[in-house]
């Protein structure tokens, strides 16, 4: 990456051929760095308003804050480095230049450092997985923690695109995560009930709302961040194009529910049944 | 048969407080309730609008501290100022009292019956009547509940001026009634300043419109005003015409730890400095207001690490973020430098503000939980607030009564609280030891035996330690000017004639 020109593929490729895994997972019990990514999103509480010509979702004046699955990473990977498993917490953001109060929050929380990759393009997972690869290559985490899917568009796709992107085991929809020996287990919510998967490091998981309750970033804290460095850089530093494969034609509120109403006898009720809901 | 049965069910005066009632201005007695009556107020607002089930009544009967119980045997829903206006034309022919209501959540007992009056409740009456989007003028009927209307405006770009724990239930109508205060006093003042106009059904009828949105209007007497804070006692209102202040763009909330009321008191003058013109909500509550909280809130959870001696919420409203953000930031990094605040968080997102605003919202209810509540609403000097919570906790220790404090910092308003962990009757050991000593230690301060939360029935005898006799004479002239036939939420907020003779024969 010094000539600034490799392929994701031929990344991957160079990886699985060398066995570096074996050899990288020794290291990754000595020296554990923890990768966490923040999404800036329209904060969960505010009522969404779709623009008048219905091209994307209001987002002017509009309360901001950090995805709450992100924000549960965060408090995990704090968690792993207070528990002195993980050895140092690097916060990730791809975003407007605003993100940067997310990453802020981060530090406050307990990241050590921040890396923010600056854009204006719109964040379709696939290139965001792509930067995350390109990002993974550079600082050689053991373990990088995402959010099951952000807020905003409900992808629940960067995680699982990234593992797949890098070759590396991934436990989706955490809701526990213990690591020891340099292997990970990590318990997973899924239809059926909980499934746990053991998995060698280096590996991605994805936070479940049920992983942890994130902590309140305290005053000290948040007076220790502003020391803390933010590293910034692009995509097109790291080698990655945010090609626009996906276009949104048109954005629409969901239809408004009307009020119930109360029927005051059979007749009615079917005759409405039949005739209105045409449902028999 | 039924009439007389009724009759004699209406007749029998006493009440429930236990002590005798004396009456306020009429001549005449006040009239009994009988079926004509009822069939009356059936034929004005329809039968299934007037209320006469003994369950159904409890709720009208009942306030919402569980401490008053009136008597009523009817409760009615107008739909309409017409409606209102032929309700207390008729009363007031029949010398029947009535009680107005709103949430009925009150806190001093004005806003349930005291024995047998009529309970006239506004709740149906709850529709926006308009909201003018470029001056930030609402017209509303005053049933309409304060968190719907809270959520109305705020799409539409808006804030309502006023904002407190029970928004969920209380009403425009009797918020106005009672010129509550609440959390944003601070910055939006009083319900004084913000109604622009009532529309208020007086004691014999008439309907007084002056229900003008305009801003300024200096023609003749505000009368408006002496409506706002009668408690039900001069009229009922029927609708409002409020200035609205815009939707703030910028919501920074910070939660603070302090370790001395000293520290507090620092803190406070910091952000009065640096956050004067943004701020828009200074709170502060005790440990012991916390840990009520966490002992009977569902999904509490402590901010802060550091357990603390008292909590300070400081709100900011503005119109650019990256502005407030810095002039926050200078403001911890200056009162953390100076050692006022020992620990504190800034909400980063809205779920965490909601959770923060639950701990000081939560404290009322949490008390009632925890026990019989003997509460207080005071204003006193701001550097001797947390004194009368000392002196309290002291005097109330041997009776086992337990004392915390809270309020509206920035309005020198403390809330008092007194209660008996686990025991939920009265104790008189309790009640005597706090009255008539917290009034007589508020009055030597020249404070208010009640700050906003008025005086309903509870303050009456206690009225004359914060205006003197003669404003109580100019009081009861106008009360008789506007009701004379005292119909209009009789027992409440002036004390009784001749209580006051021996007071001053005294």
């Amino acid at each position: 990456w010094a000539s600034g020109a490799f392929t994701l593929p031929a990344l991957r490729q160079a990886l699985r051929a060398t066995g570096v895994r074996s050899a990288v997972s020794a290291t990754h019990v000595r020296h554990m760095k923890v990768l966490v990514g923040v999404k800036r999103v329209i904060d969960y509480a505010v009522k969404i308003r779709v623009k008048p010509d219905k091209s994307a979702v209001e987002t002017a004046n509009v309360k901001m804050s950090m995805n709450p699955f992100d924000e549960i990473a965060v408090e995990e990977a704090v968690r792993l480095k207070e528990q002195k498993v993980a050895t140092e917490v690097v916060a990730v953001s791809v975003g407007p230049t605003a993100s940067q109060e997310q990453l802020r929050t981060a530090l406050a929380m307990g990241a050590d450092r921040a890396v923010h990759v600056v854009t204006d393009e719109e964040m379709l997972p696939l290139n965001v997985a792509k930067v995350f690869a390109a990002l993974v290559a550079k600082e050689q985490p053991s373990l990088v923690v995402l959010g099951k899917q952000a807020i905003d568009d409900d992808a629940n796709q960067t995680g699982q695109m990234l593992a797949a992107l890098l070759g590396w085991p991934q436990g989706a929809f955490a809701s526990k995560l213990t690591v020891a020996d340099g292997k990970l287990q990590v318990t997973r919510e899924v239809d059926g009930g909980l499934e746990t998967l053991g998995m060698s490091l280096p590996a991605i998981v994805t936070a479940d709302l049920r992983l942890n309750e994130p902590r309140y970033a305290t005053l000290p804290n948040i007076m220790k961040a502003k020391k803390k460095a933010i590293d910034k850089t692009t995509p097109k530093e790291l080698g990655v194009t945010m090609k626009k494969h996906l276009t949104t034609l048109k954005v629409n509120e969901p239809p408004t529910r009307s009020a119930g109403i109360k029927v005051e006898s059979i007749e009615q009720l079917m005759d409405k049944l039949k005739n209105e809901a045409k449902v028999i | 048969e039924d009439s007389a049965m009724l009759s004699s069910a209406l007749r029998g005066r006493g009440g429930t407080l236990g002590r005798s009632l004396p009456r306020l201005f009429s001549s005449q007695p006040a009239g009994a309730l009988n079926s004509l009556d009822i069939e009356h107020f059936a034929s004005i607002i329809g039968g299934h609008n007037v209320v006469t089930d003994a369950q159904e009544l409890e709720v009208y009967n009942t306030d919402w501290m569980r401490k008053y119980r009136g008597n009523s045997k009817v409760a009615l829903r107008p739909g309409s100022t017409a409606d209102v206006s032929a309700i207390l034309m008729h009363c007031n022919e029949r010398r029947i009292p009535v009680v107005p209501q709103g949430g009925n959540t009150g806190l001093v007992g004005g806003s349930v019956p005291v024995d047998d009056e009529v309970v006239v409740s506004l709740s149906r009456m709850n529709q926006v009547l308009s909201l003018d989007e470029h001056a930030g003028n609402l017209i509303c009927q005053s049933g309409c509940v304060l968190e719907s209307l809270q959520n109305y405006v705020w799409e539409r770009g808006y804030t309502m001026p006023l904002d407190l724990g029970a928004k969920g239930s209380c009403q425009i109508g009797g918020n106005i009634a009672t010129n509550a205060g609440g959390l944003r006093y601070l910055r939006y003042g009083s319900l004084h300043g913000t109604v622009l106009g009532l529309e208020v059904v007086l004691a014999d009828g008439t309907v007084l419109d002056n229900l003008s949105a305009l801003r300024k209007d200096n023609t003749g007497y505000d009368l408006k005003q002496l409506f706002i804070g009668s408690e039900g006692t001069l009229g009922i209102i029927t609708a409002c015409a409020m200035a609205l202040p815009r939707a703030p763009k910028s919501i920074q909330l910070a939660y603070l730890g302090c370790d001395s009321y000293e520290a507090v008191l620092q803190t406070f003058a910091s952000a009065k400095r640096d956050l004067g013109e943004v701020l828009s909500a200074i709170e502060f509550l005790d440990r012991e207001s916390l840990e009520l909280v966490a002992g009977h809130a569902e999904g509490f959870r402590d901010p802060l690490e550091h357990k603390c001696r008292h909590y300070m919420l400081v709100e900011l409203s503005g119109s650019n973020e990256a502005h407030d953000v810095e002039k926050l930031e200078a403001f911890l990094e200056g009162v953390m430098d100076d050692g006022y605040v020992r620990d504190g968080t800034v909400a980063s997102s809205a779920d965490q503000s909601a959770h923060i605003w639950s701990i000081r919202e939560g404290i009322t209810e949490a008390l009632s939980k925890s026990g019989r509540v003997y509460k207080y609403d005071v204003s006193i000097p701001l550097d001797q607030l947390y004194s009368l919570v000392e002196v309290m906790r002291d005097r109330l220790a041997p009776v086992g009564a337990e004392v915390s404090g809270f309020g509206h910092l920035g309005d020198g308003n403390l809330h008092l609280n007194i209660h008996t962990p686990g025991v939920f009757h009265k104790v008189d050991a309790v009640q005597d030891a706090i009255e008539p000593y917290v009034f007589e230690w508020i009055a030597e301060r020249r404070g208010s035996i009640s700050a906003e939360h008025g005086v309903g029935v509870m303050k009456p005898p206690f009225l004359h330690m914060s205006k003197s006799a003669g404003m109580i004479d100019m009081m009861r002239g106008i009360k008789k000017m506007l009701d004379p036939n005292g119909i209009l939420n009789p027992h409440k907020v002036l004390p009784p004639l001749q209580a006051a003779l021996n007071e001053r024969a005294a």
